[in-house]
């Protein structure tokens, strides 16, 4: 697992990238209302605005990690945004993309830096 | 204080000096006390250890106070100024009837018009639930899935669906369509609001529309020409081509024609004035929006939604607040706060009060009028256009223009001059047979064609569809039920009627009774925003009086009363600094400095003005960093466009360092921008115009006494130094009144869709700065200062007072923390519903700082009423101490339980503390005990089940049959 400075966890999966927040995160922004997710074979540059997460304290947008493209969202949060409050690792994940450089991900945080970061 | 002996000694009181007996709450004696309390001498000695003596203004404001007698009587004087006309100029204004149980119950009634915006859904129910008629009628109307509650203008409103169309818009393409059909002023605020952010604007016929090159495009339904026409194979196109479909429309033709759901629309907008709101040259009126399901989180403005209580109860409240712009700041696509929350209402219940058959009647009236109009003007020869329509009409004179108009004129009729060889008409539910003679003797016609129920448009846009068929549309009209409806709704809410609402950055101050006056006299309610200017001239008189003294008050040069809201004064004070730099041919200069603790709007503002927003840090203390900015504006350097500083802070304090801040901006090329937000510390002290600042936006609403009616009206005009006077806004309709930068040809555009705004409540400002005399706008500041720094000074020892300038001292608002209690489980949600048990609002939470209260009680507030909500917040520290020390849980304490309804009371008590302290801690009122209708509101449940108009009800779906048109009216 790797984690973003934005507070994002990577997972690899096969060639697949799955992306979600993290339990800080969540717990940051406390009940978790309302996910806007991209649409699939959307094509994205690093830093672009690919989903929306509201919640009742604070809207913020979700950032593609790497550029790639997008291949599967977790249409479940769509009626169920609390799925990223109960299970931000797992069940809560926002969709599985394909990195134009798997490499990129050496760059980014391996648990411990994150949890340093959250300090 | 007990009353001194009546002996006979002549004594200095003057029973009519309505700043220091009306206005001004604390009597020179509870001053004394309070004073006492603080630990200084004087309010003098307070005022120079609170506001830096470097920048106090140097000369006192001059001019002598009226008393209420005499404001009335220069009122009716003004007044007569202006010339009553029937107005048949249309153009998105038209004459109504305003029911007089909702202008005496509603729009002249303290318990509507001193609310605040719904944010604390317990106390406010009752708007809450007027303004969800108000959603739920429109979205009926345009036939569309959601509407929020009110939007500025209906020219704003159709910025804000262009903006929202581009959001949407699966479409890469930058241009948005313009139908020329539109009003003018609509099509004027949308270039303003295009200009900035690149987007391309194509105005055409409907016909010349390449939905290809757009990412969407705006109708106008009727056409400001009064053209009907079915734009359902645009919409059509548009969607094929990824793009959205807005449609400007008109509520009263919407009971007779197709509506734009039918057609396919996206968005629709539009105004709810004529349901029930006088004109009043321009404004406040509500504007609409509504729009299909799946773009509903994407709309702009305040949406009312329906969750539940503590017990599992309906309960409504505000819904998706976390869009608002204090959370997405420069990430925001719009910046609308506040609305036009009181007009809604007033729409609502005329809604309300004719229901859906008498609002089809109306309807048909004006229609079949119009017909018996084009049919007398073809019968004689007139070139009448267009063919089908619904109440507009125009007609071509050619030369003969000027003799029409004057014609017109003599027979006290004002038509729409079109061009040079034009006449637009356009009828409304005022417009009887007589009028109608005299409109046809404007032209030289005798007599009026019979009344014929014939539809002069295709019986194919003819509304086939329900609407309003929710009960509450259905109601007893007799005027004796809507008169306990709309009482039984307003007891719900807790309004300054009944206690301070002690909100910081709001400045809930009185809004007194000889203020709110004039607007309902009809010479100032029924005058048309474009009416010829010579029938304008008292309000020439009163909006010239008004800028020289919002000049004075200010140091600026020139104000532009333009801007409707706080937030728009922002957004218009930086398209003038930007029409100012491309006027020296920097354009390229787009960086804007706002410090991590300005409003949020600032940025949402910026954002929209193009410019690059650029965040300044904060000191511990809340100051602005010095150095921080200092670097960032040398970074930016020939790039900077502007800085904008809230002063005194949004902390509440007068920062040390402002010069220095002002001159840094200036020093690189930039203006400055200071929000005047809480200008009620500074009035009669410091003058932004004299300590460095470029512009300035007034809070009319807050500072100069326009009452907040719930989320709005507002005005935000702005103020500026002579360089920037020629960049000011300026407007299509201009309607003559000489006013600095509408006549000149690089002014920043038209914000609004009158030209003077909501111009009938600038008396009330007008009516505030005449009353209070300079000297007493003086002394409410100063009381300002003291009833804050009283507050201070009582409850430091309870709650931790953040953010106090050198000497100790808050400036006319306080921030208590709460945090320290957030270890024991108490939050500042559970202190702030506590309150409501106390009969009182809470104060604004966890802004500036998450945890904290802001307490601002402004000048209005009498010492009873300050030590009864310090009463009340220190009786809630004992219920804190207690859970910090395990006497009782936090989730089994009152706090929690907060607020107790009677349904709490007179159910089995189970609760881990008495009855009698749940629900009658100190600081309520035995007899007139403030009962929350609901209990504490689900926000979670709200958000996550998104529902925006009146819950169903089975048992009225009968309701939903609607006759055929033409059996209402019989002539």
């Amino acid at each position: 697992m790797k984690y973003t400075k934005d507070h994002e966890w990577l997972r690899v999966e096969g060639d697949l990238v799955v992306v979600g927040i993290t339990e800080h995160a969540a717990t940051a922004l406390g009940d978790v209302v309302f996910v806007e997710l991209p649409e699939v074979e959307t094509m994205v540059a690093e830093g672009d605005e690919v989903a929306v997460i509201e919640s009742v304290k604070a809207a913020s947008d979700i950032l593609a990690p790497a550029g790639g493209v997008i291949v599967e969202i977790n249409d479940l949060l769509l009626d169920n945004p609390g799925l990223v409050n109960e299970d931000p690792l797992g069940a809560g994940w926002f969709f599985k993309m394909k990195l134009d450089d798997l490499a990129v991900l050496d760059d980014f945080m391996d648990e411990d830096e994150y949890n340093e970061l959250i300090g | 204080m007990k009353e001194p002996a009546m002996t006979f000694t002549p004594v200095d009181y003057n029973p009519y000096d309505f700043a220091n007996r009306r206005h001004i709450g604390p009597s020179p004696a509870e001053m004394a006390e309070m004073l006492a309390a603080v630990g200084v001498r004087s309010l003098d000695d307070l005022i120079a250890e609170t506001v830096p003596s470097a920048i106090r203004q140097k000369s006192p404001l001059g001019w002598a106070p009226l008393s209420e007698q005499d404001l009335l009587g220069r009122m009716r004087a003004v007044a007569a100024r202006n010339k009553v006309m029937t107005s048949l100029i249309g153009q998105g204004y038209y004459g109504t009837f305003t029911p007089p149980a909702i202008q005496r119950n509603i729009l002249e009634n303290p318990a509507w018009y001193t609310a605040y915006t719904p944010y604390q859904p317990e106390i406010a129910q009752g708007r809450l639930e007027a303004l969800l008629n108000f959603q739920t009628m429109v979205a009926d109307l345009t036939g569309l899935a959601v509407a929020n509650a009110s939007l500025l203008d209906e020219a704003t409103a159709a910025a804000e669906a262009m903006t929202m169309a581009e959001r949407c818009a699966k479409s890469k393409a930058r241009a948005f369509f313009v139908d020329e059909g539109c009003h003018p002023q609509t099509v004027a605020v949308i270039k303003t609001r295009a200009l900035p952010l690149d987007i391309q604007i194509i105005v055409g016929p409907p016909e010349a529309l390449d939905p290809q090159a757009v990412f969407g495009a705006i109708f106008q339904y009727p056409g400001t020409l009064g053209h009907v026409r079915d734009f359902s194979a645009e919409i059509a196109a548009l969607h094929g081509a990824k793009a959205i479909a807005v449609v400007a429309t008109d509520l009263l033709a919407l009971c007779l024609l197709k509506e734009p759901g039918a057609m396919g629309a996206d968005i629709a907008v539009g105004s709810s004035q004529r349901f029930g709101v006088p004109m009043g040259y321009g404004g406040p009126h509500a504007a609409f929006f509504a729009c299909k399901d799946e773009w509903k989180r994407s709309m702009p403005g305040r949406i009312v939604g329906v969750s539940i209580d503590s017990r599992g109860n309906k309960a409504y409240r505000l819904a998706l607040q976390t869009r608002e712009q204090h959370i997405r700041r420069e990430k925001a696509t719009s910046n609308v706060c506040t609305a036009q929350a009181l007009l809604a209402v007033m729409a609502s219940m005329y809604g309300v009060f004719h229901g859906p058959l008498g609002l089809r009647a109306i309807a048909e009236r004006v229609h079949f009028m119009t017909n018996r109009l084009a049919r007398a003007l073809l019968a004689a020869g007139a070139r009448v256009s267009p063919k089908a329509f619904f109440d507009t009409i125009t007609v071509e004179v050619g030369v003969g223009q000027a003799g029409i108009l004057a014609a017109a004129r003599h027979e006290g009729l004002n038509f729409r001059k079109i061009g040079t060889d034009r006449v637009g008409i356009s009828l409304d539910e005022t417009i009887d047979e007589k009028v109608l003679l005299r409109v046809l003797r404007a032209f030289g016609i005798d007599g009026v064609p019979p009344h014929r129920a014939s539809l002069s448009f295709p019986e194919a846009q003819l509304r086939v569809s329900a609407f309003m068929t929710h009960p509450v549309f259905h109601m007893n009209r007799a005027e004796s039920e809507m008169m306990r409806y709309m009482r039984r709704l307003s007891d719900r809410d807790l309004a300054l009627d009944r206690a301070m609402i002690p909100l910081g950055s709001c400045t809930m101050k009185l809004n007194a009774a000889a203020e709110m006056m004039a607007i309902s006299w009809p010479e100032f309610s029924s005058l048309h925003p474009f009416c010829p200017p010579d029938q304008a001239l008292g309000y020439r008189e009163a909006i010239e009086d008004l800028r020289e003294k919002l000049c004075e008050i200010t140091g600026y040069e020139a104000f532009s009363m333009q801007p409707n809201s706080g937030a728009q004064g922002e957004y218009a004070g930086l398209l003038t600094i930007q029409a100012w730099h491309r006027s020296r041919g920097e354009g390229h200069r787009k960086v804007c400095l706002i410090p991590v603790s300005a409003h949020g709007t600032n940025p949402a503002s910026a954002q929209m003005a193009g410019m690059q927003v650029v965040v300044v840090g904060s000191m511990p203390n809340g100051d602005v960093d010095l150095d921080d900015f200092r670097a960032k504006a040398v970074a930016a350097g020939g790039n900077l466009a502007a800085c904008m500083i809230t002063y005194p802070s949004t902390h509440g304090v007068f920062e040390e360092t402002l010069r220095e801040i002002c001159r840094i901006t200036h020093d690189h090329g930039g203006q400055v921008y200071l929000d005047g937000a809480n200008m009620n510390a500074m009035v009669g002290l410091v003058k932004p115009g004299e300590i460095g600042s470029d512009v300035s936006h007034l809070n009319l609403h807050k500072t100069f006494a326009i009452p907040h009616g719930g989320g709005g009206p507002g005005m935000g005009p702005i103020g500026v130094k002579a360089h920037l006077a020629p960049f000011l806004p300026g407007h299509p309709e201009s309607g003559g009144l000489a006013g600095a930068g509408l006549q000149n040809e690089n002014h920043s555009g038209a914000v609004s869709a009158a030209p003077y705004g909501s111009a009938s409540v600038l008396l009330i400002s007008w009516a505030y700065c005449l009353m209070m005399g300079g000297e007493g706008l003086t002394q409410a500041t100063r009381v300002a200062i003291l009833n804050a720094n009283y507050i201070a000074a009582r409850l430091k020892g309870a709650y931790p007072v953040l953010f106090m300038g050198k000497q100790g001292r808050v400036a006319h608002e306080c921030i208590l923390d709460t945090r320290p209690f957030a270890g024991a489980g108490v939050s500042v949600d559970d202190i702030a519903k506590r309150l409501i048990d106390n009969g009182f609002h809470a104060p604004t939470m966890s802004w500036p700082v998450a945890g904290t209260l802001m307490v601002e009680p402004t000048e209005s507030e009498t010492k009873a009423e300050i030590d009864r909500f310090i009463l009340a917040l220190l009786a809630i520290r004992e219920e804190i101490r207690a859970v910090e020390q395990g006497e009782i849980s936090a989730e089994d304490s009152p706090l929690r339980h907060a607020p107790h309804t009677v349904e709490d009371l007179v159910a089995d008590w189970t609760r881990r503390y008495p009855r009698e302290q749940g629900c009658f801690p100190p600081g309520a009122f035995r007899v007139d005990k403030y009962w929350p209708p609901v209990g504490r509101v689900d926000n979670v449940h709200g958000d996550r089940n998104l529902i925006c108009s009146c819950p169903p009800v089975e048992s009225y779906r009968t309701a939903a049959q609607l006759p055929p048109a033409g059996v209402f009216v019989k002539g």
